[in-house]
């Protein structure tokens, strides 16, 4: 049985623990509004962006279709990419992205494919540098960038669309967990290249061309050029975001856990505190009666 | 005299969408303008100013490339950077 001091000394502890992760779990719902309104306000331009390159795609396939859309042909090197948060004390969410891309990752080693790996934010580096050594190409903290603008995701996108022209990729998928709402994020794995054209929701775009012969300045072909990289960043951005959101969610939830769970050691603590300080007072009026009585 | 619907949209944000008498952007193969009614297409645009007419009032944005996408009833802008701008 430990000393009453000890118990208070521990009582103590895990009210100050409790102090911390109440104030963690506030921080992250401030932070998770505006994540979730970066997130939101993102949407339109994504949107817009697959639709216009639906309506393209739709115009300009067959064989002279550039590579970003179409794909080399082969499925041989694969890039992964994985996009985590940058800081723990969340939950599962960083882990089961992780998780998600490794298991694919392995699958596609078991079939004889060649796996490289992009890094995105730092509770990445570790898993994937121990389990793939080498393999991990590049690696991109994001804890320094506060708001994440297109700025952010262009050094990635440049680091993919290197690898893919210097034949190290034939096919390139991102992982990240998607913010379905502020209690269920998804891992998910989303194809950048060849460009599966998808809406936010995941839903495949379908062209809508309302009928009217477009024309183009320059041609589809040099319009598309241009068009798909950027397409990529925005996905890669949109991809951040949601993952963003996702981070602080999910940190909310699990410091409210943590939160509740701490305040039902202190409850039990203290009750056990209280029986233990009883049984002593009670033992030293018994001593003190029954020394009394020998007089 | 009919309305367009133009929609300016960043990715971050979307700064401006509504009903507008015309619109003049940087094109990449020269400045356009687009009234109600145009000729559907699709161009790239380079940096420079868009310029927002509704009734007497102007609205002027620079932009940092981008993309159009222009149908006879709606105009819709994809910037990569924008902002409002001052006239």
């Amino acid at each position: 049985m430990a000393s009453l001091k000890e118990m208070r000394n521990r009582i103590g502890s895990v009210k100050s623990t409790q102090k911390i992760t109440k104030a963690l779990q506030m921080v992250a719902a401030a932070k998770l509004r505006r994540a979730q309104e970066a997130a939101q306000a993102a949407r339109p331009y994504a949107d817009r962006m697959a639709s216009v390159i639906a309506n393209l795609a739709a115009s300009v396939s067959g064989p002279g279709a550039p590579v970003l859309l179409a794909g080399t042909g082969r499925d041989h090197k694969h890039l992964i990419t994985v996009a985590v948060g940058d800081s723990g004390l969340a939950g599962a969410i960083n882990s089961s992205v992780v998780r998600a891309a490794r298991d694919r990752a392995q699958e596609l080693i078991a079939q004889g494919k060649e796996v490289r790996f992009i890094c995105v934010g730092k509770k990445s580096f570790a898993p994937f540098r121990r389990l793939f050594g080498d393999k991990v190409i590049a690696t991109f903290d994001l804890s320094k960038s506060k708001v994440l603008t297109l700025d952010t995701a262009e050094p990635i996108a440049t680091r993919i669309l290197e690898a893919f022209a210097a034949g190290e990729a034939d096919v390139v998928t991102l992982f990240y967990s998607k913010f379905k709402n502020v209690v269920s994020q998804v891992p998910t794995a989303k194809q950048l290249i060849p460009a599966i054209v998808s809406d936010a929701a995941g839903a495949a775009v379908t062209p809508d061309l309302k009928g009217g012969v477009y024309s183009y300045e320059p041609d589809e072909a040099a319009i598309l050029e241009t068009l798909l990289p950027r397409n990529l960043r925005v996905q890669i951005l949109s991809a951040l975001l949601e993952n963003k959101a996702g981070f602080y969610a999910s940190q909310m939830s699990a410091m409210d856990n943590a939160t509740r769970n701490a305040g039902d050691l202190i409850l039990a603590l203290t009750k056990q505190y209280n029986r233990s300080r009883q049984a002593q007072i009670t033992k030293e009026l018994i001593e003190i009666i029954s020394g009394a009585e020998a007089l | 005299m009919a309305k367009l619907h133009f929609s300016l949209v960043a990715p971050e944000r979307e700064l401006f969408a509504g009903e507008v008498d015309s619109v003049d952007a940087p094109g990449a193969e020269g400045d356009f303008g687009v009234m109600a009614g145009h000729e559907p297409f699709m161009t790239t645009l380079r940096a420079g100013v868009v310029t927002v007419k509704s009734g007497s009032s102007v609205t002027v944005y620079e932009i940092q490339g981008g993309f159009a996408d222009v149908t006879q009833t709606s105009f819709t802008l994809l910037a990569e950077h924008a902002k409002a701008a001052t006239v």
